[in-house]
């Protein structure tokens, strides 16, 4: 059975458990940036991405490699939610327009761009979906989850909560192939929260 | 000339947050599009930003974008060509 999560927030990333990285009292692009050198990622898009992006890009990283090569391109579903949206690259966006309007902001004004990376880096086609909810709903998630799983629309899914707004980053992704409880899942979600 | 590329170097590793490269890392007729640097579409505008922004210039035809943008050699070249004294 495929289970494993990944936590970002804190300054901390998180696997299954286990930090993997972690930066005191940094603003948050620069500890991404150190994250993806540290980690020893390489794939140089990274740098454009916001920061959306950049957090989904790394947990997706590290959640996916635990399946490389064991699945075909539209058989992995990505569930994405959070509270703020791109508000924090909309206001980023905003900013420039009072001078310049960045094309290179303006396309991450969506929250479902972090997914699009994630399908590129992957080669991914198959269902996505990105819910916009006030808090991480455990319930929901694991239920429409259950539902592409158990539909044999997907055969692994990438799902969670990835919520950032200026210095405050939470990310919980979990890559799964079966049912998992939403009881387990909220639990999952609120650890590491210190 | 050899100042000004330099300087759009460092200005399309800026702009474009290209921060794996350095400046030397681009040669002066390397496609910036494509198999060279590997720009893409908004990329492209990000240039047409940096010409207006840094050098009052402002793309009159975009049709012209491709020939303009083919590497940092042809941008100097336009800039020499087009910036107003």
């Amino acid at each position: 059975m495929t289970d494993f999560y990944c936590i970002i927030r804190n300054n901390k990333i998180v696997k299954d458990g286990v930090v993997l990285f972690e930066q005191e009292n940094k603003p948050d692009n620069d500890f991404l940036t150190e994250a993806y050198d540290k980690l020893g990622i390489s794939y140089p898009k990274f740098y454009k991405m916001d920061r959306l992006s950049k957090l989904g890009f790394i947990a997706a990283e590290l959640l996916l490699s635990t399946i490389q090569g064991k699945y075909q391109a539209d058989e992995l579903a990505i569930v994405l939610s959070n509270s703020n949206s791109s508000l924090d690259t909309d206001l980023r966006f905003w900013d420039s327009v009072k001078t310049q309007a960045s094309p290179s902001l303006f396309v991450y004004t969506l929250p479902n761009i972090v997914i699009g990376e994630i399908c590129i880096r992957h080669g991914i086609k198959g269902e996505n979906l990105f819910f916009v909810s006030p808090q991480f709903d455990s319930d929901w998630i694991s239920s429409y989850v259950d539902m592409l799983l158990v539909g044999k629309k997907a055969k692994f899914c990438l799902a969670g909560w990835i919520d950032i707004l200026a210095d405050r980053a939470d990310v919980f992704l979990y890559l799964t192939d079966k049912s998992i409880s939403s009881s387990k899942i909220s639990e999952r979600y609120h650890s590491w929260n210190n | 000339m050899e100042q000004l590329t330099l300087n759009l170097k460092k200005q399309i590793i800026e702009v474009l947050n290209l921060k794996h490269l350095r400046p030397e890392d681009i040669v002066n007729d390397q496609p910036l599009f494509g198999d060279g640097l590997g720009l893409d579409s908004i990329d492209a505008l990000e240039l047409i930003v940096l010409l207006q922004q840094q050098y009052s210039i402002r793309l009159a035809d975009p049709q012209e974008g491709p020939k303009i943008f083919k590497s940092v050699n042809t941008m100097a070249e336009y800039i020499k060509a087009n910036q107003k004294p």
